[in-house]
């Protein structure tokens, strides 16, 4: 048992907004008391988040692997993770090891972590790694958009096959949700091609379009009851005027719940990269009033970086434009994956837009509710970066003097230097945990509610010496057990895996079998992934 | 001088970067014996291997078979190390400044990123010799490395600026991804010399096998060469530049890349 005194409390969800009260945790969740043998945490001065959630990164499995080995040049350079009683030895910085990854997440007082893009192929994989992430408690997000069985079933218009389909193909990779990336793009590129337009078939497909296929994820993945709705990578990432892109979509969205992911990659205006410039104040008012959507940021940040993703033609884009290292991977039947290694430069007007671009979005969306901080990590820049953010996003007057130092070009091509409001400490909560709990329907992590998991950072009430707020946690509680002190990992604790067991027609299987065999390279007995795989699933049930 | 002298051989190789001037000079002996060495995982003292004798200074001496002590005089600024006697992998790697003297053999990645200093080899080296580390853009950015024996692959793989000068044979790859700088082979080369270079010299005063990308320009005596000549000469290294005693071949590639660089071979007049 554990009690929390003496700390400003900050839980939106229940509607606490700093205000002094005791935080009782028994048998690693909120409870109304605890008894008088209870360690006592002294917190006085200091504020009480619920832990961080992040809805949106990528820190295990091929694509990041792939990754791993493609930059050693910045593992070199990262920091190093040095064998202690508590910790095993890890390396920090891009593409962080598994273990430094859980070390560096809870290090920063994020305790939850949703890793969003796994194809069923590499489920083992990716399992396998999050099993070495430790504290943090993961999901996981299923390729889903370029899957040929999947298309294959909208172009003749078997939707409801599909959404067997999709359920198996769910559990099979014992995953959480659905992600679409760039949908139908993915394929095409297997033919050189992309799927630039929401509309117009698919290269290889009759009928298929993006706009059917996201249409249609989104219709199952409602009828499923999955618990996070459509995780969606529109198509045209990064591409200058990919706002008439993402506004369309929101309206083939309508009617259905989903999460538009990384938004700052699709918010450019423009026709070329000369002629880029921000867009976000026009999607923006368009999200606020779509209440059927969420998004996370994907902001930027100057600095080294590395983009990982699914879309392959993006990548072989973005390689072009860099001319250095470029990875590509394909995925038989159900996706691809593309790496470049990136920097992104204050100097550089794209950049900078860019740069605005986050900052804007998670200040012109109205509800913080449906807005969540994310870089895309390591697209937009590392996960251990988040502070940097908050303080750009709290500090009106910081925001402006980092305003200046952009190229003038820049400046007229973005909105945030006229945008006045500040995060309060309450929106903080939301954005960086309320919020994305909620988003992923994980009712027991986000806030501070008796029966809550008792994961809970406790930060200093004053800036560090950088002036930056929430870089080093007085605290860090998993599950009601101190894993982190003055940011330093005291105890590792294992993290649970959520998984859901959508209702599907076990038959299914016997349509998927033959066609699985006809068409993979591997047999289909070893395809799904076993739930003896994950060391701690948490498994829900839809309805 | 403080003197290193190796008591035992470690099993598997000692990591030993804190074996630069930077880090002893102003110490004294006490304190050298405790500095920290990784023999695998395991941190150990300098003195569970080495004695250390001598005064504080920023020369020091390494006596023994150090083959297998990786990383001395890492990113060294200053002063001077003299190794009587072999020395491992990544010797002088991202040194600034300062010379490594070493009288036997030395193992791979010697110079390795090097920005500026020196380094004479007498006996043999390994390969990736003032290479750059996988995944870097540029190896050596300047510094001058000359080995008296053979060196293996991939020797100034991804220079930028500095001189490697070579006494004996040189293994495949010499010059690979090469940005400039200058690779002096005095005994010639095994295949794929100068692959995918896109500018710099690589002198060969032996005939190698060419790969078919790299064109026959011109037969001449560069200038240039007459000035590295008289330099390379304060050094100990005669190359012959006079145009009574042959000229050089030059050949412009690696026309796969499309790069810039050049190689030139030395064809002295039938005599």
């Amino acid at each position: 048992m554990v009690k929390i005194t003496g700390g400003k409390v900050y839980d939106p969800k229940n509607g606490v907004d700093g205000v002094v009260k005791d935080i009782c945790i028994d048998d690693g969740r909120i409870a109304e008391k605890a008894d008088g043998n209870a360690r006592t945490i002294d917190a006085t001065g200091m504020m009480i988040f619920p832990g961080g959630v992040d809805v949106h990164t990528h820190v295990a499995g091929g694509a990041l692997n792939f990754a791993r080995g493609l930059v050693p040049e910045n593992q070199r350079a990262a920091r190093k993770f040095i064998h202690t009683p508590e910790r095993r030895t890890g390396i920090g910085g891009m593409t962080p090891t598994t273990f430094a990854t859980g070390y560096l997440y809870a290090g920063m007082g994020w305790t939850t972590v949703n890793e969003a893009a796994v194809p069923i192929l590499s489920a083992k994989h990716t399992h396998e790694e999050l099993h070495d992430i430790p504290i943090v408690d993961k999901s996981t997000l299923l390729l889903m958009a370029n899957n040929e069985f999947v298309l294959d079933l909208i172009e003749v218009g078997e939707l409801e096959r599909a959404k067997h389909v999709v359920g198996w193909m769910i559990w099979a990779a014992k995953t959480y949700g659905v992600k679409a990336v760039n949908p139908g793009g993915v394929a095409a590129w297997k033919w050189g091609k992309n799927a630039s337009t929401l509309h117009e078939p698919i290269e290889g497909y009759k009928t298929v379009t993006a706009a059917k296929i996201i249409a249609g994820l989104a219709q199952i993945i409602d009828d499923l009851g999955l618990p996070h709705p459509l995780h969606l990578h529109q198509n045209n990432l990064g591409v200058p005027g990919n706002v008439t892109t993402t506004l369309e979509t929101m309206k083939v969205l309508e009617g259905h719940r989903a999460h538009l992911a990384h938004l700052q990659f699709h918010a450019y205006g423009g026709h070329d990269w000369g002629s880029m410039k921000s867009e976000a104040a026009a999607i923006a008012e368009a999200f606020n009033n779509y209440p059927n959507l969420t998004c996370d940021a994907g902001a930027v940040l100057f600095g080294d970086a590395v983009t990982i993703t699914a879309d392959g033609p993006w990548q072989h884009l973005l390689y072009e434009l860099t001319g250095r290292k470029w990875g590509n991977l394909d995925v038989e039947n159900e996706t691809g994956c593309g790496i470049v290694p990136y920097v992104y430069s204050d100097r550089h007007l794209v950049n900078a837009v860019q740069w605005a671009v986050g900052l804007e979005l998670l200040l012109l969306i109205k509800d913080p509710w449906r807005v969540y901080l994310t870089t895309d990590h390591p697209n937009g820049g590392c996960f251990w970066r988040y502070p940097e953010i908050l303080q750009l996003l709290m500090d009106v007057e910081f925001r402006k003097e980092q305003i200046k130092k952009l190229p003038a070009e820049a400046r007229n091509r973005i909105v945030l230097a006229d945008i006045d409001r500040q995060y309060t400490l309450s929106e903080v909560a939301i954005i960086t945990s309320a919020g994305p709990a909620r988003a992923l329907g994980l009712s027991q992590k986000g806030h501070l509610g008796v029966g809550a998991d008792a994961d809970i950072t406790i930060y200093p009430a004053q800036a560090n010496d950088d002036g930056v707020l929430f870089s080093y946690p007085r605290y860090v509680l998993k599950r009601g057990e101190v894993v982190v002190e003055e940011g330093e990992v005291r105890a590792v604790s294992e993290g649970h895996e959520f998984v859901v067991r959508p209702n599907f027609d076990e038959t299914i299987e016997e349509y998927i079998r033959p066609l699985f065999q006809k068409t993979y390279t591997m047999s289909f007995e070893n395809y799904p992934t076993e739930m003896e795989r994950l060391r701690h699933p948490d498994v829900t049930a839809c309805k | 001088m403080i003197t290193l002298t190796l008591r035992e051989q470690p099993v598997v190789p000692l990591e030993a970067e804190v074996v630069t001037p930077d880090v002893t000079a102003s110490l004294a002996n006490d304190a050298i014996r405790a500095l920290p060495v990784y023999l695998g995982k395991k941190q150990c003292r300098v003195d569970d291997f080495f004695t250390v004798e001598g005064q504080a200074s920023d020369e020091i001496e390494i006596r023994g078979d150090a083959k297998q002590v990786k990383w001395i005089g890492r990113g060294m600024t200053r002063g001077k190390i003299k190794i009587d006697g072999n020395a491992g992998m990544h010797l002088g790697a991202y040194m600034k400044g300062g010379s490594i003297e070493v009288s036997g053999n030395v193992s791979d990645w010697l110079g390795g990123e090097m920005t500026d200093g020196f380094i004479r080899v007498g006996g043999n080296a390994g390969g990736q010799v003032g290479a750059a580390y996988r995944g870097s853009r540029s190896g050596m950015r300047n510094g001058t490395i000359i080995i008296g024996g053979t060196a293996g692959l991939e020797i100034g793989m991804r220079m930028r600026r500095g001189t490697i000068v070579v006494g004996g044979l040189v293994r495949d790859f010499a010059g690979l991804e090469m940005k400039g700088g200058t690779i002096v082979l005095l005994s010639g080369a095994e295949l794929r010399t100068g692959a995918w270079m896109n500018r710099g010299t690589i002198v060969s005063l032996a005939p190698i096998p060419l790969l078919p990308s790299f064109l026959y320009a011109a037969t001449y005596n560069p200038t240039f060469l007459r000035m590295y000549a008289k330099h390379l000469g304060t050094l100990g290294i005669t190359i012959p530049y006079d145009a009574k005693d042959g000229g050089y071949r030059r050949y412009i590639g690696d026309s796969s890349v499309p790069g810039r660089g050049e190689i030139l071979v030395w064809n002295p007049h039938a005599s």
